[in-house]
């Protein structure tokens, strides 16, 4: 098979395509079902009274906001991990970077309240902290990458195994609040810094997409980076802190949703290639566009309840990786 | 006499307590090749590594001009040197042409992509690898020798003064290897300063003009024009082989080449 990487002008448009269908059937379905021409009605008359209106403007939109917004920092940070670490399996939910936000995130909950900066501030530092102790064991053998990835799924462990303690210890809601962070969930989000939050990810994408000439080159290994001119060390942190945010930001909105980092970056690079200049832009909207139609589906298969929607990225995910560990085995 | 831009003098090495190189000393002119040679293990990648900073010497120096390599930024180091890697995996798959495009990373604004002029590069780069044809396919989809052209491709498309070359030739086949050895001299004659580790010892015997040959042990046994240092008793001292040398003069009775033959495997393997 040698057919190459061409059409790469139709990735803009196919992205976007996705994305859009993805939202209409956010709008669309759910508990209260709606057919296109209500839905349609409803977005060019926003002031109008009922419940199907309400149920749009009030519920549905903020919600597809949120996870457009989640999927999208999910899908672009684990992009930059799969360039940095040379490991197409990274993917944040694995690495236990998510995982390290999570405890970071319920740490601040349990001293500070839902609506505090320590949120977003304690998941950084936590998605840091673990992502520093597994670059640091797999380093520690060079044979980097299933030792990358059993590192990661043990410091994911461990985080996940000091939240359950913590939240079973800590006295308010502790079953409401397990159940969020454990599975994701996109419910909520009247946090106050939610807009801001909002902005420091679209400001992160944009610059991780500026350095699409850096990321191609650390898919070459940091040794062969450092001989085309990149000073490793400054870079990389630079790197890591970005995609670190990304990823702290999601989870302290949305809890542990895995997966998306890893589906949706190589499903883009098996149609265009891994060059960083269409990878980081078309990650960030296809990313944005799979988590909206999984909180669609999750919304709606056991309707009126609700399937945390990591349960759904994860029914997609776990077996794509599978598939992959086998293919790379070979 | 060419300016020296590369000087090493009484270079020793050890890696976790052991002597890799010892007492190296060798210039480099600009504009001429120098092949280093050696056994598996003597520390020639090593050697390479020394020179372009990346390790530092236990004693001794490399010099860059008048400043050590290791003082050095990486940027400062890719302006002057383009490394050809030894074969490495490829678990991304690029389009051939962006891959040649990394080489033009030091010129590029940090926020910004590659220019007309980078691309100008990157494409005349592709032509003289004979690998223009391949620009858009995936780079995970080569074969090891035309991987091993883009490879070239991107060195050359980096536009530095000194090419570096790590067994960068290994894998292709008589036609190829032929063609870029051509290609070598072409750049060596145009002013292009070239460092390899190589173990074709024909073809680095016709296109350097220097040799380093070096011990199993890292020593120095002899640098110099391929027809002083690639003696018999020199190449026995480094590889353990006994070879027939044969003399050749050029057409324009200028130059001799040398031929290399190793002993049939039917001699000396009785005791």
């Amino acid at each position: 098979m040698q057919l190459g990487i061409k059409h790469t002008y139709l990735w803009l448009p196919l992205c976007l395509i996705f994305l859009g269908g993805a939202v209409v059937a956010g709008l669309m379905y759910g508990t209260v079902p709606l057919t296109a021409a209500e839905l349609v009605d409803i977005l060019f008359h926003p002031h109008s009274a009922g419940l199907k209106s309400t149920v749009v403007w009030q519920l549905r939109l903020p919600r597809v906001g949120l996870a457009a917004l989640v999927g999208m920092a999910l899908a672009v940070s684990g992009t930059v991990f799969q360039a940095v670490l040379r490991n197409p399996l990274a993917d944040p939910y694995i690495l236990g970077v998510s995982g390290g936000a999570a405890l970071g995130a319920v740490l601040a909950l349990t001293f500070f309240s839902a609506q505090s900066y320590a949120v977003p501030s304690l998941a950084f530092c936590g998605a840091l902290s673990a992502l520093l102790l597994v670059y640091l064991v797999a380093r520690a053998h060079q044979a980097a990458t299933h030792t990358l990835i059993l590192a990661g799924v043990m410091v994911g462990s461990l985080c996940t195994a000091v939240l359950m303690f913590l939240l079973l210890y800590s006295p308010a809601d502790p079953m409401r609040n397990a159940l969020f962070w454990l599975a994701g969930n996109l419910a909520r989000g009247e946090e106050r810094w939610l807009p801001y939050g909002a902005g420091v990810c679209v400001i992160l994408v944009l610059l991780l997409w500026s350095r699409a000439g850096l990321l191609d080159v650390f898919t070459q290994g940091e040794d062969v980076a450092a001989d085309l001119g990149v000073d490793i060390g400054r870079e990389r942190l630079f790197l890591f802190c970005a995609a670190g945010l990304l990823v702290a930001i999601a989870v302290a909105l949305a809890g542990l949703v895995g997966f998306v980092g890893l589906v949706v970056p190589h499903a883009i690079r098996l149609l265009w290639g891994a060059g960083h200049t269409r990878l980081i832009p078309a990650a960030a909207i296809v990313g944005a566009g799979f988590l909206v139609g999984a909180d669609a589906l999750a919304r709606t298969v056991l309707a009126p309840a609700e399937v945390p929607v990591g349960v759904v990225t994860a029914l997609v995910g776990a077996p794509f990786f599978l598939y992959l560990l086998r293919l790379r085995g070979r | 006499m060419e300016a020296r831009i590369l000087e090493i003098q009484e270079l020793d090495f050890s890696y976790r307590g052991k002597k890799v190189l010892r007492q190296i000393s060798f210039g480099v002119e600009q504009g001429t090749i120098l092949s280093i040679m050696g056994a598996n293990g003597s520390g020639k990648s090593t050697l390479l590594r020394l020179l372009r900073g990346r390790l530092r010497p236990d004693s001794g120096s490399v010099w860059w001009g008048r400043t050590a390599a290791h003082r050095l930024s990486r940027r400062e180091m890719a302006l002057k040197v383009a490394v050809v890697p030894q074969q490495l995996q490829q678990p991304f798959g690029f389009q051939v042409r962006e891959m040649v495009a990394m080489g033009r990373y030091i010129y590029q604004h940090p926020l910004a992509g590659p220019s007309r002029r980078d691309w100008k590069f990157v494409d005349e780069a592709l032509t003289s690898t004979d690998s223009a044809h391949l620009a858009t396919r995936c780079s995970a989809e080569l074969s090891g020798g035309e991987l091993q052209r883009v490879m070239l491709a991107r060195a050359l498309a980096q536009q530095a003064p000194v090419l570096m070359l790590d067994e960068a030739t290994s894998q292709l086949d008589m036609g190829h290897k032929r063609s870029i050895c051509l290609l070598l001299r072409d750049l060596g004659q145009h002013g292009k300063t070239i460092v390899q580790v190589s173990h074709d010892m024909n073809s680095a015997a016709e296109i350097s003009d220097k040799i380093l040959l070096l011990s199993p042990a890292g020593e120095q046994i002899a640098f110099g024009p391929p027809h002083e240092v690639l003696t018999a008793a020199h190449i026995e001292a480094a590889y353990g082989v006994q070879v027939d040398i044969e003399r050749h003069s050029s057409t324009d009775g200028r130059t001799d080449i040398l031929r290399f033959l190793p002993q049939p495997l039917s001699f000396g393997s009785a005791p």
